[in-house]
């Protein structure tokens, strides 16, 4: 059936009465991309939005049959991944959906540092992007232990007593967490609660943040690009030109994504036993190795502090002055813009050696 | 007078109503979100009973020859893991087998005769119990052992 130019007109007035939505709709007609040689950074923020909706999707079908609980937790997962009929695929699509979305979160945070994206008027939408990673690497931290596996266990229990490390607060942020003492069932609702609804309304509503102000700037701009007379700069309208390009990058995604799916279906370890020996060659997810590689250097003691404190104190203030690059590089020093490449080329040839070293020691 | 900030009258500072108002409403805000905050976080503090059952003062965990000499066993002493070590000298040694660097649960590994954990690397000496490699910053917590009857008797040391 086909409506009429004037009947859709007529629809569209009526919807522009009650929604108002014509500046959006102009907004978004008038949004353009620039065209340059690094253009193809541009594509990662979106594909970790269709990760993201992967693992909303995903997760919800999880829920369907995953049990919070000690002792059914590993056999639901066992459930879905050999009793329920695509269980495995729909699992494997999260396993490996949180992975990718990780490394797509982690590249597209090197792109707009790299870029130096973050420069005025863009600190906001630097450092809801930062948070927006913690956010992930916590799903991470706390969807990796719901499987109740015995490397799931133990990566717990190393999480929890690095963070009770902390001097003053981080005894209490990790028995909140922990539920008590030792790892049991409180830790698993909690973690299971903080997974499925503290973290996604924490995301959901800074992600909003950062969108708008992404659409507020326009897109950043590296400065080689705005460097070039006016006639000189390319751009494109991201309607349709950009749209039907970003589109085809989320097919090529996630068509990655199934192949990975496919090829290399999501297993699950032994059961946890708390009381059973840490298994000989446990390591962490890949994105925590590098972390995991540099605390297993640091020796017992450094000075008068535990090594232990020592080091996660060197990557929290490397980590901070990461953060807050906006206001220290504000693009009217050379060297301090340099001083911030440089300071990205040693973190990624850090995470880059230290995840390699770990995996394969 | 700016705002009405502060009034002087008679030499006396007194308060504008601007201020009060204002001091009154934060006051105001602050103690009603403590009111609101406190019960939440006592509601999420883990309560400190443990289970009856975890508390153990010691623990039979089977006869001498279940344990040959140069083999260690893990096992749970109320709600910690424990491992008990026989030595090739005939020594019978327990420890909690929480790993004092980040409280993964250690085992014997008889080539290397050392305790180890499986995390990061540490290493414990099997007869003291003793950090002697890795990350690790103490030495094990010790239990007791006594054979009484022919059976291996673990106690808190």
């Amino acid at each position: 059936m086909f409506i009429g130019k004037r009947e859709k007109r007529k629809v569209l007035y009526w919807l522009e009465r009650r929604l108002h939505a014509s500046p959006l709709i102009e907004l978004a007609l008038h949004k353009r991309v620039p065209v340059h040689k690094h253009s193809v950074w541009y594509y990662f923020g979106g594909i970790s939005l269709l990760f993201l909706m992967v693992q909303i999707v995903t997760g919800i079908l999880l829920m369907v049959y995953y049990v919070p609980e000690l002792a059914s937790a590993h056999a639901s997962i066992l459930k879905i991944n050999s009793g329920v009929e695509f269980g495995w695929f729909i699992r494997s699509l999260h396993s490996w959906g949180a992975n990718l979305m990780i490394a797509v979160v982690f590249i597209h945070f090197f792109s707009a540092y790299f870029m130096k994206a973050y420069r005025k008027p863009r600190e906001l939408t630097w450092l809801t992007g930062v948070v927006l990673l913690v956010l992930c690497l916590g799903f991470g931290f706390t969807g990796y232990l719901l499987p109740w596996d015995e490397v799931s266990f133990f990566a717990t229990k190393i999480g929890l007593d690095i963070s009770s490390k902390v001097p003053v607060i981080g005894d209490i942020i990790a028995t909140m967490l922990r539920g008590g003492t030792s790892i049991g069932q409180s830790t698993l609702s909690r973690f299971f609660t903080i997974h499925v609804s503290v973290l996604p309304i924490l995301l959901m509503g800074l992600l909003s943040v950062h969108l708008a102000i992404v659409q507020a700037h326009g897109m950043s701009e590296p400065s080689d690009f705005t460097k070039q007379e006016d006639e000189e700069k390319k751009y494109e309208p991201f309607f349709p030109d950009f749209f039907f390009k970003d589109i085809l990058v989320w097919i090529l995604a996630g068509n990655l994504l199934f192949a990975l799916t496919m090829l290399a279906p999501w297993g699950i370890g032994p059961e946890a036993d708390p009381f059973a020996p840490a298994p000989i060659g446990i390591k962490p997810e890949w994105y925590f190795l590098a972390m995991f590689q540099f605390l297993k250097l640091v020796p017992p003691m450094i000075g008068p502090i535990e090594g232990e404190l020592f080091g996660i104190l060197v990557m929290t203030i490397f980590a901070g002055i990461l953060a807050a690059v906006p206001f220290w590089d504000t693009g009217e020093s050379k060297l301090k813009s340099d001083l911030a490449t440089a300071l990205g080329v040693i973190t990624v040839l850090f995470m880059v050696i230290f995840s390699v070293w770990g995996a394969m020691s | 007078m700016s705002d009405e900030e502060i009034e002087i009258i008679d030499g006396d500072k007194k308060i504008g109503r601007a201020t009060f108002v204002k001091t009154a409403v934060g006051g105001f805000a602050l103690l009603w979100g403590g009111m609101t905050l406190y019960p939440v976080y006592r509601y999420l503090c883990p309560n400190g009973e443990e289970d009856a059952s975890s508390k153990i003062a010691s623990l039979d965990i089977g006869k001498v020859s279940d344990f040959p000499a140069g083999s260690g066993k893990n096992f749970k002493f109320g709600s910690t893991p424990a491992l008990v070590i026989h030595t090739t000298q005939g020594d019978f040694h327990a420890f909690k087998a929480v790993c004092t660097h980040l409280g993964c649960t250690v085992q014997y590994r008889k080539e290397k005769n050392k305790i180890w954990c499986a995390c990061h690397g540490g290493a414990y000496d099997p007869d003291s119990g003793k950090n002697v490699a890795g990350p690790p910053p103490k030495p094990l917590m010790a239990l007791k052992v006594d054979i009484v009857n022919d059976r291996v008797i673990i106690s808190n040391a």
